[in-house]
């Protein structure tokens, strides 16, 4: 059964959200990855206001390729989200509600999601071309001059996705290989 | 002595790099096919079926299969009877710069490795010379992601670790990488030589067909046992549970020092590309 989620993400429709959910996103995500992350949380440090107001959004990491004649946008799969790690505690307690993106998260981006509801997606890396199909819209709103790492404003229709992490902790990326070995060694 | 351009380097470089990232080379393709048909666990299987999807999309619209279109890793055989008029090195960069500017390719590298200010042209490439005997001149395109790249690792192992050691190494770090590299993965092994050669060698393994063995069958027989250890791991496609964790391992080796034994795993994901053509 796939979920379908629209944006804003708020804290009742990721209660609903269960590790290994399929789901497809729609409505306007934002995009960020290294160099904006960077930028945003230091932004935010010296106090300053944030480009766009992260309450109940939902961050797709990614640097997409440049379109072509006729593209909203080029490939635009996710990239591995660890290297987030350092700064999406920050982000979530601002009130980033969803994070997409792949790979491994850091026990305290757990610790943040379970402490006030946050949930992180999975997308299929590697398949950017297809992903893209998902992009209606596409507009940088910051950090024009980070080229593929500018942070843009997406409008997408039926992303899919898995819920890897829920917020309660659960982690797909255990449970599923856990799953799949009893399957295998029965 | 043979005479060659640079501007037919140029050329040809553009034309690899655009179409390394738009076509995936019909071995990994078969791969993914074949796995996908043996995979026994649901979700896993999905998932494999999304990934042929991709590439077919990209096959028919000739657009980059992954947003990562990598740094451009070029390897040039050189014969040594041939002569080039110009700078090698400046018509390798000239031509990765118009492939990923004209074909919509993402420019992923930064000038500097700490103060990181994008060179917006994917230059400069990374280039291999190799000298071979002849006039040949062959160029092997293949643009690296980072995704996978990073979960790359070397080990400088005793002599007395011997095979155990190796096979330990290469499993560990398949485990460490887990789900972050975009399994099903290629396994690139470089084992001997000098630290810096061994890491060499992994990467040149990415480039071999995933239908071809290593010539020597002791090695050739460690690439199957390997690939049997790492699809035992349950990871599975993208690290959320399957039998589906490497499509490939090859591996290449070289004479090293008596007091060692250098190993490098260099990873690869799904979007294992390389192109080749010969001037």
């Amino acid at each position: 059964m796939v979920k379908h989620i629209t944006t804003p993400l708020t804290y009742e429709k990721v209660k609903d959200l269960k590790c290994g959910d399929n789901v497809m996103i729609s409505g306007v995500i934002y995009t960020s990855r290294d160099a904006a992350h960077k930028r945003l949380v230091e932004a935010h440090e010296r106090g300053e206001e944030l480009p766009y107001d992260v309450k109940d959004t939902i961050v797709y990491y990614v640097g997409p390729a440049p379109a072509q004649p006729g593209q909203v946008i080029g490939s635009a799969g996710p990239t591995t989200s660890y290297r987030m790690d350092a700064y999406s505690p920050t982000m979530i307690r601002l009130g980033q509600r969803g994070m997409l993106g792949k790979g491994k998260r850091s026990p305290e981006v757990i610790a943040a999601m379970k402490e006030v509801g946050a949930v992180y997606f999975g997308a299929i890396g590697g398949a950017g071309a297809l992903l893209s199909k998902c992009i209606k819209k596409a507009e940088v709103i910051a950090y024009d001059d980070l080229g593929a790492e500018a942070l843009r404003r997406l409008e997408v229709e039926n992303l899919p996705a898995f819920v890897i992490i829920d917020s309660e902790g659960n982690n797909l990326y255990e449970i599923g290989r856990k799953e799949y070995l009893e399957f295998a060694n029965k | 002595m043979r005479e060659i351009n640079a501007q037919d380097i140029t050329a040809v470089v553009k034309k690899l790099c655009m179409e390394a990232n738009y076509f995936l080379p019909e071995d990994i393709q078969d791969k993914i096919c074949k796995a996908c048909d043996a995979e026994p666990w649901p979700l896993a299987q999905s998932i494999l079926g999304v990934i042929k999807e991709n590439y077919e999309i990209s096959l028919d619209n000739a657009v980059p299969i992954c947003q990562d279109t990598g740094m451009a890793c070029v390897f040039l055989d050189i014969g040594q009877e041939v002569h080039v008029n110009g700078n090698i090195a400046d018509a390798v960069n000239e031509g990765v710069r118009q492939g990923y500017v004209e074909g919509c390719l993402r420019k992923s590298v930064v000038k500097d490795p700490l103060d990181r200010v994008n060179t917006k042209d994917n230059t400069p490439a990374m280039i291999y010379y190799n000298i071979v005997p002849g006039d040949t001149f062959d160029i092997m395109v293949a643009p690296k992601g980072f995704g996978s790249e990073n979960m790359s690792q070397i080990k400088m192992l005793k002599p007395s670790d011997g095979l155990q050691g190796v096979k330990d190494f290469v499993i560990k770090c398949v485990e460490d990488a887990g789900p972050n590299p975009c399994p099903p993965i290629v396994v690139g092994v470089g084992i001997g030589g000098t630290f810096d050669k061994a890491a060499y060698l992994a990467k040149k393994a990415l480039m071999r067909s995933t239908d071809e063995r290593n010539a020597n069958p002791f090695y050739a027989d460690l690439e199957k046992e390997l690939l049997e250890k790492i699809n035992a791991l349950g990871l599975g496609p993208q690290g959320v549970g399957g039998l589906t964790t490497a499509l490939c391992v090859n591996i290449e080796t070289l004479p090293t020092h008596i007091a060692g034994l250098p190993v490098a795993v260099n990873i690869n994901c799904h979007v294992t590309r390389h192109k080749h053509a010969s001037l």
